[in-house]
């Protein structure tokens, strides 16, 4: 049975429609944990996964639809752009400049990639952060691109599936960045009514506003192993609260020693799991009727006496 | 500008002027206005799960004709009393207490009222350990939903999302002397250029005064302030601010509770500033 659910090609195929399928890169990789040379085919075929000390690097949006069937992603809201509401502007750094570089860079319009598509033919709304734009820090398109593709899950009947990877919030968007917070949590609450499920995943690294909002609530919290992940950076509890951090704080492994996540789960289990979570969410949830507020079940339900079933 | 007027023209004071007005050590502080305008007041302590937070304080009072669950972010009045309030920056346990008390408040249909008034959530090992960003993501998410009517007031500082935390609601109310801010203005100066001596630049640039939120319409009122601020006339600023929260709770409390969930929703669903094109090649940055 569990052959069934098991991807037949171990691997992540490049979106085609991505920026960077189109550049020949390097043929090495130097994996930044141990330092070892890595032929570079090998390292994709991987998941972007070190052969050698299974150390998980960080993937782009794009690389992360590889995660979905072959083909069956169809990108949303490619079309919002980031404004400068604020004006923000200091003596060494515009924000418009910094967005315009940013684009320029990563080919991104901003930090999220959205869409739908499908796992095991299973179909769900997909958030995706991008780190290299800007620290995949959240501001206005982050935010509405999360809550449009919640609503998307709400509106269609699918589960919603996020990727996390942000610094958070976006301090040049000042406290409209704050707000998003409030924004995606306010949408999540359609995708809740709906009864369908979020299921976040963390990736490395995912801090501050992001942390504290949205994928620390939803159903199912997976991070990937040794990605670190917290609400205080680590820079700022040791140097303005004086204290000393044991190895291993902030990580997968302590958020799931402290309750605060599911699961840790390797990139290359990451489908099954998801194909496992999104079979058992879609046997138990109904539609729902008209003027159904999941409240008059409970009601009409017969009193249970124990010993009599 | 003409030099002659410069005596009869009100002092226009800088965003960093008003930040040191908002962190004010004589400024009031949740308690006092709690004492101040409401009766029978009863706190309720702990979060059943771990402790608690003496950074937050909250219970049942009455509010002119009405009962109603008063929250707040409390800072100390002395350093002995800052020490016991962590400087009024809540650890997992406080945002814990708070969301038990909202959640009692629901279950009797008890208005809420918050004060807001932190630097920031605590940010120290063990509110890591005890989940720090689950305890602010669960007290934002049930604000987003909770069946009775809130009405927030920054008093002070609201200092990043250990202040949303208690600040998601239906009219958010800020006194003229107030900040709200993604982070402190001298966090943003280290994150963004690591030199926290730069936050009145950063002070500026985030735009964090009431005026500028009124601006960027995220509050709904600036509650005027005396003067030289909150601390130098309490009486005066104990009455508008009850007159003004007043007024907020009586138009709030009078709509029906499906629409008041409705507008709650559209009131943060429509916050951000983006551009929505056709086309994102089109735009030819790529």
């Amino acid at each position: 049975m569990k052959e069934f659910f098991r991807r037949t090609k171990k691997s992540f195929p490049a979106d085609q429609s991505s920026e960077q399928a189109q550049i020949p890169d390097d043929l090495w990789v130097k994996c930044s944990s141990c330092r070892e040379l890595i032929y570079r085919k090998e390292l994709n075929d991987n998941l972007k996964v070190c052969p050698k000390c299974g150390h998980h690097m960080r993937m782009s949006a794009r690389e992360w639809i590889g995660l979905l069937d072959v083909g069956s992603f169809s990108e949303t809201d490619a079309h919002l752009l980031p404004t400068d509401p604020l004006g923000f502007v200091t003596p060494d750094e515009a924000y418009a400049d910094k967005l315009k570089k940013s684009q320029h860079r990563t080919g991104l319009a901003d930090a999220v990639l959205a869409g739908v598509g499908s796992i095991d033919g299973l179909w769900m709304a997909l958030a995706v952060g991008d780190f290299a734009f800007m620290g995949s820090s959240m501001g206005s398109v982050y935010g509405e691109k999360m809550s449009r593709a919640a609503e998307r899950g709400a509106e269609l009947g699918i589960p919603l599936l996020t990727i996390n990877t942000s610094g958070g919030a976006r301090q040049q968007e000042g406290v409209i960045a704050l707000m998003q917070m409030a924004k995606v949590t306010m949408a999540l609450s359609r995708l809740a009514e709906a009864r369908q499920p979020h299921i976040a995943i963390l990736v490395d690294p995912c801090y501050g506003g992001v942390t504290a909002s949205y994928p620390s609530v939803a159903d199912v919290i997976i991070a990937e192993p040794g990605a670190n992940i917290g609400f205080a950076g680590k820079r700022l509890i040791e140097q303005i609260m004086r204290q000393k951090l044991p190895a291993g704080f902030q990580t997968s492994e302590f958020m799931l020693n402290h309750g605060m996540i599911d699961m840790v789960t390797p990139r290359g289990e990451l489908r099954d799991v998801l194909a496992r979570l999104l079979q058992h969410y879609r046997r138990q949830s109904p539609p729902m009727e008209e003027g159904d507020d999941g409240m008059e079940a409970t009601d009409a339900t017969p009193i249970y006496v124990h010993g009599r079933v | 500008m003409d030099q002659l007027d410069t005596p009869h023209v009100p002092v226009e004071l800088t965003p960093w002027d008003r930040v040191q007005l908002a962190r004010h050590p004589q400024r009031p502080h949740s308690l006092d206005y709690i004492f101040a305008l409401c009766e029978d007041f009863v706190e309720l302590h702990g979060d059943r799960r771990f402790g608690d937070d003496a950074a937050i304080v909250g219970g049942m009072a009455s509010f002119g004709n009405r009962t109603v669950m008063v929250i707040g972010h409390q800072k100390g009045n002395d350093t002995r009393e800052n020490m016991k309030r962590n400087f009024g920056m809540p650890h997992p346990e406080g945002y814990r207490k708070a969301q038990r008390l909202m959640r009692h408040a629901e279950k009797f249909g008890i208005p809420v009222l918050c004060f807001v008034d932190t630097p920031a959530a605590d940010p120290n090992k063990e509110s890591e350990e005890r989940g720090q960003g689950n305890a602010i993501a669960e007290s934002i998410q049930l604000m987003t939903v909770l069946k009775t009517p809130i009405v927030v007031t920054v008093i002070g500082e609201g200092g990043s999302g250990g202040a949303l935390a208690l600040s998601v609601g239906d009219r958010i109310l800020m006194q003229e002397n107030s900040i709200y801010s993604v982070a402190s203005p001298e966090a943003t100066a280290s994150i963004l250029w690591r030199d926290a001596a730069r936050a009145p630049d950063a002070a500026r640039a985030l735009k964090l005064t009431a005026q500028d939120l009124y601006a960027l319409e995220i509050i709904d009122e600036i509650i005027p302030e005396v003067p030289g601020g909150a601390h130098t006339d309490r009486l005066a600023t104990m009455a508008t601010v009850g007159k003004r929260i007043a007024a907020h709770l009586e138009d709030v409390c009078a709509l029906d509770l499906e629409i008041l969930m409705r507008q709650r929703y559209d009131k943060y669903r429509r916050i951000g500033h983006y551009e929505e094109q056709q086309s994102f090649a089109g735009r030819g940055f790529l």
